[in-house]
């Protein structure tokens, strides 16, 4: 019960800080998902279209298909961007977490918190893209809304997992790292801008091993309402498992450098 | 027992096999300001963080408001107050609103907060500075802020880690008054420093420790008459000319040092030994003759000065 309280103290803070500086994100909110469903999904989607491209895409336009990967894709770079340079701020350059442990709240708390207010951000996130998809035409707003549940789900699985990374590295080297060479190739090829089975065949199961994939294909599925590669359940399940996985490690990793 | 807030007994702690504090026995008394003087890396924030119950005893026994820190951390961190070493305030804040949040930590009601802030903002001399951004404020404010931040929960025991370092003379005498005042209104306080100034003009009582011991202990005044006789006699010579000149101070004093840029002669009569320095014709640069301090205790115990 005391975990929850921590929580929630700790997610207030968090809220009371965003409410300061929201003003600063907000505009990429919109211009992001504007910017590329623009240039991908009607500029080179109208090539795609025209071409080959249909048959691969279960009878989507580009533009439709695109849409719900992007979204994810999107909410995902968005939680590791939270549970990155935020998260390092509070061991090592603010310090405000060791302020935060001199009161009754513990690691746990802190760890929670974060992932809790990061999920209504990233509910703001794919709700405002599911707008722009709408606005685009490229899915009717119903289904658009819809999607904003896997997609958050996605975000948050990758905001746990970075949290833990984060918490075990000692400066920002690594996170220009992580975010070049983990965030970066998930996004360009984990099924948001093509389908998998366009990959060469020896790539394929990595990228049923990588989140982001599950994500899409749940993300994509409330979108388009078409099926899914396994049952949606296991979907989930995968996801739900990292997101434990990213708490418990998180916790540790932190306990590990903040309790010494 | 009941009136000690705390009370360590071999308390020891260990980083891989380096060992920051090294089985050191101490008891703090209720109302009183206490103080761990020495240089740093002597130990003395190691033994901080395990009074504040964010860093587990490796072995002895300590106890903090009558608990155990390793097992009732959240307990005992609900009474205290503490100012850490290095300003970590939340800088996308406001000044009232960092109080706010951090009262949030410990459970207490928004209403209750918002009183205590205001009366906590008079306290520390910020009250027009509510709204201010964190990140404006200079060093003084920023360590006043971080003061009445701990004083939000009205803490029974206040930790205050180099309360002020890196201060300016005139920020580091209103923040010690405000000490004072806490201290008159019967907070108890446990402050680490290395300056012997600070320690002299705040503890009670303190304890000299260097390289994770315990060396001496006492009132500030007591340990001075202890272990340094009453006056100090400076000398700084023309560079070059010191190592000439020792030979003609023999029998000076009771006791000397010989620092890398000056000799201190330790006597019961300052101004005694000054005229005789000149009667023997020497000519150093300066003469000060001053009262010990506790300086000259740490020097005493470990043949080294506090700040190097």
């Amino acid at each position: 019960m005391t975990v929850v309280l921590d929580a929630a103290h700790y997610f207030e803070a968090r809220a009371r800080i965003y409410r300061h500086v929201w003003r600063g994100s907000v505009i990429s909110f919109f211009l992001n998902p504007v910017m590329f469903l623009a240039a991908m999904g009607v500029g080179l989607g109208v090539l795609v279209d025209q071409g080959s491209g249909r048959g691969a895409l279960e009878g989507s336009s580009y533009l439709a298909w695109l849409a719900p990967g992007l979204m994810a894709a999107t909410t995902m770079q968005s939680a590791a961007g939270d549970s990155a340079w935020p998260v390092m701020g509070g061991f090592r350059w603010l310090r405000t977490y060791y302020a935060i442990l001199s009161t009754p709240v513990r690691v746990g708390g802190i760890v929670r918190g974060h992932l809790s207010f990061q999920t209504v951000r990233l509910i703001f996130v794919a709700g405002v893209y599911a707008l722009v998809i709408a606005a685009f035409g490229a899915v009717p707003l119903g289904p658009a809304l819809l999607a904003v549940l896997p997609s958050v789900l996605t975000g948050l699985t990758f905001g746990a997992l970075v949290m833990a990374i984060t918490s075990s590295l000692r400066n920002e080297m690594g996170l220009s790292n992580l975010m070049r060479f983990g965030i970066l190739p998930l996004f360009l090829f984990s099924g948001t801008f093509f389908p998998i089975s366009q990959l060469p065949s020896w790539l394929e199961p990595v990228a049923y091993a990588t989140p982001l994939w599950h994500g899409i294909e749940l993300t994509r599925a409330a979108a388009l309402d078409i099926g899914t590669t396994f049952h949606p359940i296991w979907h989930v399940a995968y996801l739900l498992g990292l997101i434990v996985i990213g708490v418990r490690l998180s916790v540790r990793m932190l306990t590990k450098k903040l309790i010494s | 027992m009941a009136d000690h807030l705390v009370t360590a007994r071999a308390l020891t702690k260990r980083f891989d096999g380096f060992t920051a504090v090294d089985s050191i026995d101490f008891a703090v008394h209720h109302g009183e300001a206490f103080g761990f003087l020495g240089p740093n890396g002597a130990g003395k924030s190691s033994t901080m963080r395990m009074i504040g119950a964010v860093s587990p005893v490796t072995s002895g026994h300590l106890r903090v408001l009558g608990m155990d820190p390793d097992k009732e951390g959240p307990a005992i961190r609900a009474r205290l107050g503490v100012v850490p070493q290095e300003d970590n305030l939340d800088i996308d804040l406001p000044v009232g609103e960092n109080l706010m949040v951090y009262g949030r930590y410990f459970g207490l009601a928004r209403s209750v907060i918002r009183e205590r802030i205001s009366e906590l903002l008079d306290f520390v001399q910020l009250a027009d500075r509510k709204d201010t951004k964190v990140e404006t404020l200079s060093g003084g404010m920023k360590r006043r802020l971080t003061i009445a931040r701990s004083l939000i929960n009205q803490p029974d025991l206040m930790l205050l880690d180099e309360p002020t370092t890196g201060l300016d003379p005139q920020a580091r005498h209103l923040l010690w008054d405000r000490l004072y005042r806490l201290k008159r209104d019967g907070v108890t306080l446990i402050i680490t420093t290395h300056y012997m100034d600070e320690a002299e003009q705040l503890c009670d009582r303190l304890v000299v420790m260097d390289k994770g011991k315990i060396v001496a202990e006492g009132a500030p005044r007591d340990l001075i008459q202890e272990y340094s006789p009453r006056d100090v006699v400076e000398l700084r010579f023309p560079v070059g000319q010191q190592e000439d000149a020792l030979d003609a101070l023999d029998g000076l004093a009771k006791r000397s040092e010989i620092l890398p840029d000056r000799v201190l002669l330790y006597t019961d009569d300052g101004d005694h030994a000054a005229s005789e320095i000149h009667e023997r014709g020497l000519e150093p640069e300066t003469i000060v003759v001053r009262r010990s301090t506790l300086e000259d205790v740490f020097l005493r115990l470990t043949g080294r000065t506090l700040i190097e």
